[in-house]
């Protein structure tokens, strides 16, 4: 076989030619920052996560390098076992509790006229790019002892005294909903606008009655939007320690609370890294089982 | 588009869930022209508030913070991802599932385990908690989130444009910055934008990887609530919520031009 | 080193890997030569290896085997952006970002032609397309046919040695896909550029091409001027592939020259015929008779070459009438010119009636059984 001009051309950057020619070395190329930076910056840490999780702590609050398994049995302690138990119990009503009300809200949207649409959708996303603090500093003031729920209350003679609703379990369920609420509702509403409406008029031209077209047609179809929301809001609220810090005070704490404690007060860094442990493991297990059965929701990216 | 009317009790409901919403906020809002310091009642109109803001050291140093820590994590995650989104959808390599397991553990991890873990992971190689390593946590958050955008913009990409760039006589590179590139960038603006967002916005992870004297407006915006109730937070969150508005809005306004 | 040929593929394999795993040979061992200036088309059914074959010569694939060689020259490795090929894909493939005009203009700034240069020889193409004045509009808002003509456009204004055409008229609707068929023809006669034209719709292949290449399974089946394709089959698929035809199995009695005698099985009945491919005494063949070539008569002038049937249905089509005939067993459909013009229903073939079929050798083409 002769060679040609351009082979001889191709012959000179022998590097360069081989990434042209191999699609494998071009993918390999593409994705190495990212695995690469990935790999130092959440694998390792992870990784060295866990092995602390089996060390000790020293008598100023520094690491031993001693083996110690009693994190983990300190965490079968029934304390802990009730908090985490309590997590569980927030995560999931705080995930169920906005499916619930936010299922409506998206149902509006997603039906409304285009016009309207566009500017619900905008009303939505307003307090959903606001800083969450701010959020729910809003709920701080209004719940307060002597903050404006109180005061409305008050003054038009409803109640006496303070409500004090704030640093009480409900405040904390407030709190979260409010926070999570819209990141509920934006995966649903993205599916539910998905559904042709030709599917509707035709189960209703078969003779299904509204609630029955719902069910049976609407419903299913949002499937995929619910199961987004549900990884968009259960797993943060399970790891969430800001808002029952702030609105839930000395009673209520969840899991979060424990690791951000052991992290930066009591200084029982092993101890907190098994409660890590644990909690990645909730969260592993859930997302495993879960997308298992429905997949991401990437696509309603789109 | 079903031309029906929503039913009354749905209609109701819609209000009554954006009155919840909003009612918070503009409580929030009107309090911060309130004279009186504790916050709890009302007195009488005032700005002044607002000017301490202004004058908050702090605060003006936290937003710079937060400003660069946001650029630079969004540029580089911007870059990364978007080349990360390319390999995944056009190429098939060795470590492919891998890979993208490897993209989505950031996205499902509660962010206080990822917080924790590179706490741990900066104290162990000794390097100094501060603006630096408040960065390199919001990239390795970041970029996930950039993929994943681009990714699902790239979806419907046709191959085809590629190929006729280079029958034109594009080499790889040119075909890439005259041609994928500009196609892509709607897509890949958005992974920007998102991630912008995010680390503007975080709390969790910046908390923990912030050093003594680095602080974030979300960090100053939490002590501020937890520890000196003023309606300065009142002033700082009005003008917040503004600034979102203003921005969403001028984002909706480029958009509608452009369809 | 030039050539006669403008394009030039010896022996080419090209094969891929499965998803399965397994290797599949896209294109197997094709051989074709194209000559300057002609008007050539590939023709096969999804998968038959027409496509390859198109993007091996345009360097989106590089063969596993064999070699391509354009203008003379074996082309190896080199790719797409260093060769004097331009291609039209199925898809148009705008760029969507540009306008019409950027679009056409992109290959000649890849060139570094200057920009005054660029603005006479895009007008010139565009008008020549009929896309005058469409400059400023971008893709998004033209209509398939009028995409359709950027890709064109955009690929001619290059002035390449050859055009590559993959599917262009696809997704266009019926009188547009006519029109644009001719247009192209022209287009291409009055370039004198060598187009490459690769599709599934024969009756596109037959109007369009100087010459065809059938397809199937990778493999070139026949390759010759649509006359040559259409009357001198020399496979049993090619026959079929084309437009429509009548098989009966026999076997060969006896060669002289071009002709055979075959005993047809079913009737035990010899025909004579045309043999297209190399066939001997003994072997078992198909007979291609088309159903336009056979000739419906009252009487018979000699019991010879004709055979008597019964009418099973006939279909009036206008210009034609679709006779299906039983003929001792085998069904035979004949395509009947209608060409008294009468309303009489009694005119036209009754089911039931008997007629007679008249064959000449030429008409009969006797194929390999495979």
């Amino acid at each position: 076989m002769t060679t040609t001009q351009a082979e001889e051309n191709n012959k000179r950057v022998p590097l360069m030619k081989t990434i042209r020619e191999n699609r494998v070395a071009q993918g390999l190329l593409l994705i190495s920052p990212a695995n690469i930076y990935l790999f130092l910056l959440m694998v390792l840490p992870l990784l060295l996560v866990v092995v602390l999780s089996f060390l000790s702590r020293g008598t100023y609050g520094d690491v031993v390098f001693k083996f110690n398994p009693s994190n983990y049995t300190r965490l079968l302690d029934p304390i802990y076992g009730r908090i985490l138990f309590y997590s569980l119990e927030v995560g999931i009503e705080t995930t169920v509790l906005c499916i619930l009300i936010g299922y409506p809200l998206a149902y509006y949207i997603a039906r409304a006229p285009a016009r309207q649409r566009s500017l619900l959708l905008f009303l939505i996303l307003v307090p959903f790019w606001t800083n969450f603090i701010i959020r729910i500093y809003a709920w701080i003031m209004i719940l307060r002892a002597g903050g404006f729920l109180d005061d409305v209350l008050q003054w038009a003679h409803i109640t006496q005294g303070s409500l004090n609703l704030l640093y009480t379990p409900t405040a904390v369920m407030i709190g979260m909903i409010y926070e999570f609420l819209p990141f509920m509702i934006l995966p649903l509403y993205s599916s539910l606008e998905k559904i042709e409406f030709s599917l509707l008029e035709a189960a209703a031209d078969l003779g299904a009655p509204p609630w029955k077209v719902f069910l049976r047609v609407t419903l299913p179809l949002s499937v995929p939007g619910i199961i987004a929301g549900t990884i968009l809001v259960f797993i943060p609220a399970l790891g969430m320690f800001v808002i029952p810090d702030l609105m839930g005070g000395a009673k209520t704490i969840l899991i979060g609370n424990v690791i951000r404690n052991q992290f930066l007060t009591a200084r029982d860094w092993p101890f907190g890294a098994a409660a890590s442990m644990i909690l990645m493991v909730l969260t592993m297990v859930f997302t495993l089982y879960y997308t298992r059965k429905a997949g991401f929701g990437e696509d309603l990216l789109v | 588009m079903s031309e029906k009317k929503p039913p009354i009790w749905l209609r109701i409901y819609t209000i009554i869930a954006y009155l919840y919403i909003y009612i918070p906020i503009l409580i929030l809002i009107i309090f911060s022209f309130n004279t009186m310091k504790l916050n709890i009642r009302w007195e009488g109109f005032t700005l002044s508030w607002y000017s301490v803001l202004f004058r908050d050291q702090d605060i003006i140093q936290a937003t710079q913070n937060t400003l660069i820590i946001a650029i630079i994590s969004t540029l580089v995650a911007t870059l990364v991802g978007t080349l990360a989104a390319l390999a995944m959808q056009r190429y098939r390599f060795p470590g492919y599932a891998a890979s993208e397991t490897l993209m989505y553990i950031p996205i499902v991890i509660p962010e206080v385990v990822m917080g924790i873990s590179l706490l741990v992971f900066f104290v162990m190689i000794h390097f100094t908690l501060g603006l630096v390593t408040i960065t390199l946590a919001h990239i390795a958050f970041n970029i996930p989130f950039v993929t994943l955008v681009v990714r699902a913009r790239l979806h419907g990409y046709d191959n085809a444009i590629d190929e006729a760039a280079m029958d034109l006589g594009a080499n790889e590179m040119k075909t890439f910055w005259r041609v994928t590139l500009p196609t892509i960038l709607p897509g890949v603006l958005s992974g920007a934008m998102l991630a912008l967002t995010l680390s503007l916005d975080d709390y969790v992870i910046t908390y923990f990887t912030a050093g003594p004297g680095s602080t974030t407006l979300p960090l100053r915006v939490f002590s501020m609530v937890r520890f000196m109730v003023t309606p300065e937070v009142n002033a700082l969150s009005t003008l917040w919520v503004l600034t979102v508005f203003v921005v969403l809005l001028i984002g909706q306004i480029v958009q509608s031009r452009n369809s | 080193m030039t050539s006669d040929y403008a394009i030039e593929l010896r022996d080419v394999v090209k094969k891929f890997i499965t998803p399965e795993g397994n290797e599949l040979a896209a294109v197997d061992h094709v051989t074709m030569q194209i000559k300057n200036g002609e008007f050539f088309s590939m023709l096969g059914s999804s998968g038959c290896g027409k496509t390859t074959s198109l993007r091996l010569i345009a360097g989106f694939e590089w063969p596993t085997e064999g070699e391509v060689y354009i203008g003379g020259k074996p082309i190896g490795h080199t790719p797409p952006y260093q060769r004097t090929v331009n291609t039209v894909f199925q898809s148009y493939a705008l760029f969507q970002h540009l306008t019409v005009y950027q679009n056409v203009a992109f290959g000649l700034e890849m060139e570094g032609v200057s920009k005054d240069e660029i603005s006479k020889r895009v007008g010139r193409v565009l008008e020549m397309v009929q896309l005058k004045g469409m400059d400023r509009r971008r893709p998004k808002q033209l209509s398939g046919g009028q995409q359709q003509r950027v890709a064109l456009a955009r690929a001619l204004v290059k002035t390449p040695l050859v055009l590559l055409l993959d599917e262009p008229l696809g997704a266009l609707d019926l009188k547009l896909r006519k029109e644009m068929q001719l247009e192209l023809k022209s287009l291409q006669q009055q370039l004198g550029i060598t187009f490459i034209y690769v599709t599934h719709d024969q009756e596109e292949a037959l109007t369009m091409s100087d010459r065809i290449a059938v397809m199937s399974h990778g493999k070139v089946l026949q390759m010759g001027p649509a006359v040559e394709i259409y009357e001198r089959p020399t496979s049993r698929f090619v026959a079929d592939f084309i437009g429509e035809t009548n098989f009966l199995e026999g076997k060969v009695k006896s060669v002289t020259g071009e002709k055979a005698v075959v005993t047809i099985h079913a009737w035990e009945q010899e025909l004579t015929g045309i043999a297209t491919a190399k066939v001997q005494a003994g072997d078992d063949v198909a007979v291609s008779i088309r159903p336009e070539k056979i000739q419906l008569i009252e009487e018979p002038v000699t019991k010879q070459n004709s055979l008597e049937g019964i009418v099973v249905r006939s279909t009036y089509i206008g210009s034609d009438t679709h006779v299906y005939l039983d003929v001792r067993g085998q069904t035979i459909k004949v395509w009947d010119q209608n060409r008294i013009s009468t309303v009489d229903p009694n005119a036209f073939y009754r089911k039931g009636e008997k007629v007679w079929l008249s064959l000449i050798p030429e008409n009969t083409v006797i194929l390999p059984k495979d």
